[in-house]
């Protein structure tokens, strides 16, 4: 399975080559491994069906990864839709782009591409594995959107696209790591076998739930499937009908069995679905393009796949099966003739359509075959699920009736925007002439028919999928007796179908004064998505502009008052206190920190640098006289050199400066407050060095080893022979970080000198140098 | 093993000093803080390896007498950096008062210019990418 998926990656990398001399070829040739997609699945169904074909591959063992993947009644299903309609919707791109097209170069790759990535998502047996697919087929749907990006509406359609399945999906990666940690496994199938319960599962059902919702396009999130129709007609058919948007209910129907039967999971599932399926519905009722119709009509059918699959019954999972590969092929159907249409006639507006069923009399045959599916007429594979769907909820709990008004009055949606479609795009409409159609090659359409007759013909072979469905339903709980069948007898699943279709032809008839109504939404879900991006950019802009204020001393600030609230609090509550501090360890200490502390407190209130450079002098050489105190004669002897050392360079740039500091003196508002800060970190410091040293309790072991390591190393001084030799290479570094020092010292001097031999040369170009710098120039 | 009181008093002013003149805005004065800071953390470095002893030289008096070398060594270590650092710091404020004409650490102005803005300049949503940054003043 691996390699098949690969090599569906694989060849869509290489496509590009065969695209630069033919599309069409590009096409054919892409069309080609989804076939045999369909050919191996159907190959393997028998052992797929009786219990599931498993094949793991070690990735990181180490780490507990592994890409596992199992074919399953569920998985072949998805398989029939996304490779067998795949290769049908590749078929039909060789006639429907232009040869050499940069649209068309670049749909085949990526067309291909997602077929790979939707084949692994369906055959994934580990949640991550899942993931990983599921996040390619986002980014295959951005770019198939997006095109080439020129135009505006192609842009905001793939970003939005973009946006509400990748935060779906990055939900759903988080309710997926929580779910696998709580079962101990990533792989599906051991989790279905075993499914955890808990806190962290609720949440991670909620999560995948969100994941789920957002991909299939449900309430709230449902804007972005209509929007997505600016993509070629193709890409609507296979990507946002036939199989990405039935990821998200692809992933409830896989883990229904585990956890259908908790309210956390059912409730949301229900309510979703059954709003999801009234709303779209509705929202087709009143859409004049053909293409955006039907994209309501798929986000309807959506909700509609939702309920049945996340209820959790055996008949309603079998519907679910028998609804799912009907909607794959109804409506992949119905995209394509609106390709084709389009292609004729050069609209695909329900308002300049007019008597095209006479121009091209089989399209309107297939098309009203897929559309008496999509009603739910019989003997198609449309009525079979429908059937069962009612069936399935027409009895028990007052929720289960509940669900069942639902459905019905969706379904009477359903019918009227079925005849809504035929009637847009084949009636003739008073008052309007014919709109004038060429004919279409057997290119466009040998694979519209090819869709068109699988929806009597699965009507027909139903005990096939009766099997499929069973196999899948096995574990849940629900009438064992129930198979799919064309005829169950009289009864209220029949009555609902009839008042089903009667009432959609009711509301169609009704249509002139309908559409107005179906127009108003007094909750626009897109308006919503645009003010909450344009809340996100504004919380953006207001974040970054109060914390990132560009200035120096607020960024300290801000660091200093975390040091004393985090480690600072943390100290003063759990340290170790200590029991008995002496104030002095020898009297010679006290007497110089008085100057210390006497010079450090100077130097804040000088305005002379040169007073400040001397205190701190004194403030070095006071802290050198405390080494010697501490018996640290070669440390005292460091700091003496250093200090003088730094006192020679400090008077050198002294000499160039004004002799006050420069800075305006700032208010005492500003002056106060960043002393107290600076008092109070100091404070924290002091408390630090007092809990710290209290904490250790053993005298260091060091000073003896080391003691008996020095004669070794040919030295007499413990510490030089640390410096030079224990932790020589730490010495080079530091003798490397003086010369780097000292390049850059030297550099920033030189350039000065520099500057001034330039200026000095070419006085009379007219381009003196600033004022100030002559000054300091001297 | 506790640090005295006094040491611990005098480390804290050294900080505390050292914080103050870091925030503010001469330049001068903020190497002035690292120079302090840095003084102040050579003590407490050497502070911690215990209370005074000698000098840890062989052949004056017993090991058990001697203080702990190893936080002389980093400490030693910690002093030649601080050199290094100072005199870097000091030929960059001298360059920066040679351009500048002063040693005032200023504001970032494109971020001053991102906090008075209220909208953000380019929307998500058109995808446009024209949108310059402009903030209206």
């Amino acid at each position: 399975m691996l390699a098949l998926i690969a090599a569906h990656l694989v060849v869509a990398g290489l496509l590009p080559l065969v695209s630069a001399r033919s599309t069409r070829a590009a096409f054919g040739v892409a069309a080609v491994l989804p076939a045999a997609a369909l050919l191996w699945a159907l190959a393997g169904a028998g052992p797929a069906l009786a219990g599931g074909i498993d094949e793991t591959t070690a990735w990181s063992p180490a780490l507990g990864l592994e890409l596992s993947f199992r074919l399953d009644a569920l998985a072949l299903a998805m398989i029939v839709l996304v490779s067998g309609i795949g290769a049908v919707i590749l078929a039909y791109c060789i006639g429907y782009f232009r040869p050499a097209a940069p649209e068309a170069t670049r749909s085949a790759a990526w067309l291909l591409a997602f077929a790979g990535a939707m084949l692994g998502l369906v055959l994934a047996d580990d949640l991550l594995t899942l993931y990983v697919f599921w996040e390619i087929t986002s980014i295959a749907s951005f770019l198939l959107v997006g095109q080439g990006g020129e135009r505006k509406e192609e842009r905001r359609a793939a970003v939005q696209a973009l946006f509400v399945t990748v935060f779906g999906g990055l939900a759903m990666l988080l309710g997926f790591v929580l779910l696998g940690e709580a079962a101990g496994t990533y792989r599906i199938s051991e989790i279905l076998a075993d499914p955890p319960r808990g806190g962290a599962v609720t949440a991670a059902l909620l999560l995948i739930l969100l994941g789920a919702f957002t991909k299939s396009a449900q309430l709230p999130f449902h804007p972005w499937l209509p929007a997505a129709m600016v993509a070629p007609t193709p890409v609507s058919a296979y990507l946002h009908a036939a199989s990405m948007v039935k990821a998200g209910v692809y992933l409830v129907a896989r883990l229904s069995p585990a956890f259908a039967d908790l309210a956390v999971w059912t409730v949301p599932v229900l309510v979703a679905g059954v709003a999801t399926m009234l709303v779209g519905g509705w929202r087709a009722l009143s859409a004049t393009d053909l293409k955006r119709l039907l994209a309501f009509g798929t986000v309807s059918q959506l909700g509609f796949l939702m309920v049945l699959f996340g209820a959790g019954g055996r008949v309603a999972a079998m519907a679910g099966i028998a609804m799912l590969l009907a909607h794959g092929m109804f409506k992949a159907t119905l995209f394509l003739i609106v390709g084709a249409v389009d292609h004729a006639t050069g609209t695909r507006d329900v308002r300049e359509l007019s008597g095209v069923g006479r121009a091209l009399p089989g399209l309107a045959v297939a098309a009203a075959l897929a559309a008496a599916s999509m009603a739910g007429l019989p003997p198609l594979i449309g009525f079979v699920g429908k059937e069962a769907a009612f069936e399935a909820f027409l009895h028990g709990s007052v929720e289960n009736w509940a669900v069942a008004a639902g459905l019905l009055l969706g379904s009477v949606l359903t019918v009227a925007y079925s005849a809504r479609f035929l009637w847009g795009a084949f009636a003739r409409k008073p008052g309007r002439d014919a709109t004038s159609a060429h004919g279409l090659g057997p290119a466009l359409t040998v694979p519209i028919w090819l869709c068109a007759v699988a929806g009597p013909v699965l009507g027909i072979a139903t005990p096939i999928v009766d099997a499929e469905a069973s196999s899948y339903a096995a574990a849940l709980p629900g009438d064992p007796g129930y198979h799919l069948a064309l005829w169950h007898g009289f009864g209220l699943p029949l009555l609902f179908s009839a008042v089903a279709v009667a009432g959609g032809l009711a509301l169609h008839a009704a249509r002139d004064r309908l559409a107005p109504a179906a127009g108003l939404s007094p909750l626009d879900a897109q308006r919503a998505y645009e003010k909450t991006l344009s809340g996100i950019a504004r919380l953006a802009v207001g974040v970054t502009g109060r914390l990132q204020v560009g200035s120096l001393p607020s960024y300290l600030s801000t660091i200093m008052v975390m040091f004393v609230l985090l480690p600072g609090v943390a100290a003063v509550l759990a340290g170790a206190w200590p029991t008995s501090a002496p104030l002095y360890h020898d009297l010679i200490q006290v007497p110089l920190a008085i100057v210390v502390v006497i010079s450090a407190l100077a130097v804040t209130r000088t305005r002379r640098r040169f007073t400040a450079v001397l205190l701190v002098g004194v403030i070095g050489y006071g802290v050198g006289g405390l080494f010697i105190v501490d018996g640290a004669p070669d440390l005292a002897l460091a700091q003496f050199l250093v200090e003088t050392l730094s006192l020679v360079a400090f008077v050198f740039v002294l000499r160039r400066l004004p002799p006050h500091f420069t800075e305006t003196r700032p208010s005492r508002r500003v002056r106060v407050p960043k002393a107290m800060l600076g008092a109070v970190a100091g404070f924290a410091v002091a408390v630090f060095a007092l809990v710290l040293s209290a904490a250790r309790s053993e005298p260091a072991t060091t000073s003896a080893e080391l003691a008996r390591l020095t004669p070794e190393a040919g030295a007499t001084n413990v510490i030089s022979a640390i410096l030079v030799d224990f932790r020589a290479l730490d010495t080079v570094g530091e003798i490397g970080v003086l010369f780097v020092a000292a390049a850059g010292v030297a550099s920033l001097v030189l350039a000065t000198r520099y500057d001034r031999q330039r200026r000095a040369v070419p006085a009379e170009d007219g381009e003196g140098p600033p004022r100030q710098e002559e000054d300091v120039l001297g | 093993m506790t640090i005295n009181l006094v040491m611990a008093a005098t480390v804290g002013v050294l900080y505390g000093t050292g914080f103050t003149l870091l925030l503010s805005r001469s330049l001068m004065r903020v190497l002035i803080g690292v120079v302090v800071l840095g003084h102040g953390t050579n003590l407490l470095l050497q502070l911690a390896g215990g209370p005074p002893g000698r000098a840890p030289i062989l052949g004056a008096v017993a090991p058990e007498e001697f203080t702990d070398a190893l936080p002389q060594a980093l400490a030693l270590t910690a002093i030649v950096i601080t050199f290094a650092l100072t005199t870097f710091l000091l030929a960059l404020g001298y360059r920066s008062f040679v351009l500048v004409g002063h040693d005032e650490v200023q504001d970032d102005v494109e971020d001053r210019r991102i906090s008075r803005q209220k909208t953000p300049s380019a929307g998500l949503d058109d995808g446009d990418g024209d949108g310059d940054g402009e903030a209206t003043p």
